[in-house]
């Protein structure tokens, strides 16, 4: 029996899968698939302090190897959530965090305040790399000063876990990450998606509704890859590394580049049952290699 | 309902004009319970400009020989790559996704399903569903020549048919809302299928009328199971609803089309 268990600062989880938010809906749309209690951690879909109805349709393109999605956090607030989705969510028996978005600090910070109440949400995962608002979202992302700013407002109201979700559509990813950790951050998540474009020449348009959009699926790998290693090396908190991984390899090479856990994402579209299927194989990776845990392989490259 | 992901065979795969195609697929297994309007997320392996699986509406389902049927255009890289399929060759479906048509219609109601292109395709189901129950049915299908009007054999099994084209080559001329039955009947409910401008004129017909009338949509998509929120359409009542889970079938009056 190999040891898949990980700790995410200061929380500990039955393996290193997570769902990425905004892929997994809030965890029941895949009940007729898998036992989704086996899923390491469960991010359940951005969440405001008020409901957003979203971007206008289209608000997604198949590309090459991916997808551009333009959804525009559509949710249905913070105090829904509390009243008709915790209830529900708190029976799962795995942990559960909330992707927290907002457009002014206050917002994170009011949104982060009602769900610290939450017995049954042990965590939150800071989404200041949102493509897809006008305001705030990535813009928080992309700047060290705006980055600390939120995440300290946040750190001084939310008690439990706070994981803050970073933007690849910067210079340096490993500055915001260093910045984000040094006002509390108990770990980071990379990467969101990339700032993309598609365009139908037939028609002379834009693809999608908001023309740009966040590109997400394998095209991203490489680049998550390269940005988890660089992360991991310049800070001292859990990198959590996501971006086009698809199965279990894609997964532990995003460990080898020195995250602690992964954020299986796009790919529930294609496989409902694939963060599953991920968790066996990393157990059977590890057997197959003889290792007795998870960390042993952590950061190796 | 309950979802499924299952490998289905193909039993047969028959080219039909007009680069349609009708997958036949089976299971040793028996099938899962569908419902008409219901739809399957087909996974496409092996395309390279392929990524997400691809919306298919559930076209007939043979209880008896076990079969799911799919009527398929081939529109892009993903339908062209279904198109090569084989007798024996494996398909991965999610499904059944989706809500379904209104089926409790009362035996005695006038009943007309209109559908255009590959639109038709969820209305055989939706025929041979309400026939099996004692209802009548009209389909009115509607093409742009004689050689885009499928499967007129299998849909006089479950009902009258009735035809336009746009070049006269088969039935009356014209678009579906410009037949001559639409102005002689009153019918009392309408379910349709087919390209956005024909189901917005059908719509249009049906609130003339005072008709129930309910429109199934086909939206780009990517999860087909409510999770992604990236297929939705706008309605008057709840804003943006997935197509995926909120439809595929809506009664048109929520629609801000």
């Amino acid at each position: 029996m190999v040891n898949l268990n990980v700790n995410i600062g200061g929380l500990e989880l039955k393996n290193p899968v997570l769902t990425a938010s905004g892929t997994f809906g809030y965890g029941t749309e895949y009940s007729d698939f898998i036992d989704i209690s086996r899923i390491g951690c469960i991010i359940v879909k951005g969440t405001t302090l008020r409901e957003r109805q979203g971007n206008a349709y289209p608000r997604m393109a198949e590309t090459p190897s991916g997808m551009l999605n333009a959804v525009g956090l559509q949710n249905k607030g913070v105090d829904y959530f509390v009243e008709h989705i915790y209830p529900t969510l708190k029976r799962i028996n795995t942990n559960v965090f909330v992707n927290v978005s907002g457009s002014m600090v206050e917002d994170y910070v009011k949104t982060a305040e009602k769900l610290n109440e939450l017995d049954g949400i042990p965590g939150i995962e800071l989404n200041i790399s949102c493509p897809n608002v006008k305001e705030g979202g990535m813009a928080f992302g992309t700047s060290c000063a705006s980055a600390a700013e939120v995440t300290k407002a946040v750190r001084e109201v939310y008690k439990k876990s706070l994981m803050v979700k970073l933007s690849p559509n910067v210079t340096d990813i490993a500055e915001i990450a260093r910045a984000v950790e040094a006002e509390g951050a108990d770990s980071v998540s990379l990467i969101n998606t990339l700032l993309g474009m598609a365009i139908d020449a037939e028609k002379r348009r834009p693809v999608l509704s908001t023309v740009t959009g966040g590109l997400s699926g394998p095209a991203v790998k490489p680049v998550a890859l390269r940005m988890v290693w660089q992360t991991a090396k310049a800070v001292k908190i859990p990198v959590i590394g996501l971006g086009g991984i698809m199965n279990a390899q894609d997964a532990i090479e995003f460990i080898l580049a020195g995250a602690t856990a992964v954020q299986v994402g796009t790919a529930n579209f294609i496989d409902p049952s694939v963060s599953v299927k991920i968790i066996d194989g990393i157990e059977d990776y590890l057997k197959r290699h003889k290792f007795n845990s998870i960390s042993e392989i952590r950061g190796m490259i | 309902m309950k979802k499924f992901m299952l490998d289905l065979t193909v039993k047969e795969n028959i080219p039909l004009e007009n680069r349609y195609f009708l997958l036949k697929l089976t299971s040793n297994d028996r099938l899962p319970e569908m419902l008409p309007g219901q739809f399957a997320e087909v996974r496409v392996d092996d395309a390279p400009t392929v990524f997400l699986r691809r919306p298919v509406s559930i076209h007939y389902v043979d209880y008896v020989n076990n079969e799911l049927w799919l009527l398929i255009q081939i529109v892009g890289g993903g339908t062209r790559k279904l198109s090569g399929l084989r007798a024996g060759n494996t398909l991965n479906l999610l499904f059944p996704l989706g809500n379904t048509f209104k089926l409790d219609t009362g035996k005695n109601s006038r009943i007309m399903l209109i559908g255009g292109g590959a639109g038709i395709a969820p209305l055989l189901f939706l025929g041979a569903y309400l026939k099996e129950r004692g209802c009548q049915c009209n389909f009115l299908l509607g093409a742009r020549t004689k050689k885009d009007l499928l499967q007129l054999h299998e849909f006089e099994k479950y009902g009258e048919v009735y035809t336009t084209t746009e070049d006269a080559s088969h039935g009356e001329k014209g678009y579906v809302t410009q037949h001559s039955i639409l102005n002689g009947t009153h019918f009392d409910i309408i379910y349709t299928c087919g390209p956005t401008p024909m189901m917005k004129a059908v719509a249009q017909y049906a609130e003339a009328g005072d008709i129930y009338c309910e429109a199934s949509l086909e939206n780009t998509m990517a999860c087909g199971i409510g999770a992604c929120l990236c297929c939705v359409t706008d309605t008057k009542d709840e804003g943006h609803v997935c197509v995926c889970t909120g439809g595929p079938v809506f009664n048109t009056k929520r629609l801000k089309w």
